[in-house]
């Protein structure tokens, strides 16, 4: 209550010494810092109900077809997966710290944290892409091309139901492109950052853009932490 | 904000990242390791904490001092939980008549 009256009272001296970052609408910085992240925050709720969609339904046919998946998996490429896990992390020390370098007015530290996390970002899709064209190449993608003949983890003499796999191909293909488009998203977004940070425009003062853009590319990178181990280690031990 | 002003926020920035990093390591070595059916328990144990470790360290939840974040996290985690808790106690035990 103090703080919308203070805000009453400044009212007719509005437009004076009125800091060019802060909307009319709201009363001081921080509580104009507050909404914006508040807003992310809520959008990153409606996000985990979008991915959990897609969780739910994987572990029901992971639950029904478990040694499909099993074999389906082992045809994945750890080595790629774990790397675009370790770079994914990268990318998300170099957005934190971009996150810092704008609070604590760096501008040269800034820029440079965005452009490695384009570039790690970047590094991640190409990786995906590699892994994408192996599956192509493998007749691995559901649809009319698809072929799978692998024996179910633990039994060499069991053929693996290649309907049963192809469910297992249509999530792993569904989960990581959407999680690749929301890396796609994030690109933009931090381009569209390092323009504004190169430009000077995020001060100690304003930088909201840069933290909840942050928040955005930490989720896309805690959805992988999730893909990671459910899609690419199921059913590994010898 | 005043606690991201620091340098030692920066240590521990670089603390958690050498924790993803191990922790990466770790779920592909225990992948390889025969634990019957708790293989997929570990493997999730360990995405767990290091999705908790980017959402409270990088995510800035845990020095945040808007509560209705929290509010937000919470009630998104728990509507998470309804979707497949639920729908998991349906298909889970369908097997057991």
């Amino acid at each position: 209550m103090p703080d919308s009256q203070a805000a009453a009272v400044h009212q007719p001296t509005h437009g004076h010494a009125h800091d060019p970052a802060l909307l009319h609408h709201f009363a001081e910085p921080q509580q104009q810092r507050d909404a914006a992240s508040l807003g992310m925050w809520w959008f990153l709720a409606t996000e985990v109900m979008f991915f959990g969609g897609l969780f739910c339904a994987y572990l029901i046919y992971r639950l029904m077809y478990f040694p499909e998946f099993g074999a389906a998996s082992k045809t994945l490429d750890v080595k790629l997966g774990a790397t675009n896990t370790a770079v994914l992390i990268c990318s998300s020390l170099t957005v934190v710290l971009a996150v810092w370098a704008a609070q604590t007015g760096r501008r040269m530290m800034l820029v440079g944290n965005l452009a490695l996390t384009l570039v790690l970002g970047l590094v991640f899709l190409g990786i995906k892409g590699i892994e994408y064209k192996q599956k192509f190449d493998e007749n691995h993608v559901p649809g009319a091309s698809f072929h799978f003949d692998e024996t179910i983890p633990g039994h060499p003499d069991q053929h693996a139901n290649p309907q049963h796999a192809q469910i297992f191909f249509a999530l792993y293909f569904i989960m990581t492109g959407l999680h690749a488009l929301h890396m796609i998203v994030g690109i933009g977004i931090f381009l569209w950052l390092l323009i504004l940070a190169w430009k000077g425009r995020f001060t100690p003062e304003y930088n909201t853009p840069v933290e909840i853009g942050g928040l955005y590319w930490h989720f896309v990178d805690i959805i992988w932490i999730y893909l990671f181990p459910l899609l690419y280690l199921i059913d590994r031990h010898p | 904000m005043s606690a991201h002003s620091t340098s030692s926020s920066l240590k521990t920035y670089v603390a958690i990242w050498i924790a993803l990093l191990v922790g990466t390591a770790l779920t592909v070595y225990a992948s390889g390791v025969d634990l019957g059916h708790f293989n997929a328990a570990v493997a999730l144990a360990i995405a767990t904490i290091k999705a908790t470790l980017v959402a409270l360290f990088f995510m800035h939840i845990k020095d945040s001092s808007e509560r209705l974040t929290k509010l937000v996290v919470i009630s998104a985690l728990f509507f998470l939980l309804i979707l497949l808790g639920l729908t998991m106690s349906d298909y889970a035990t369908r097997l057991w008549s």
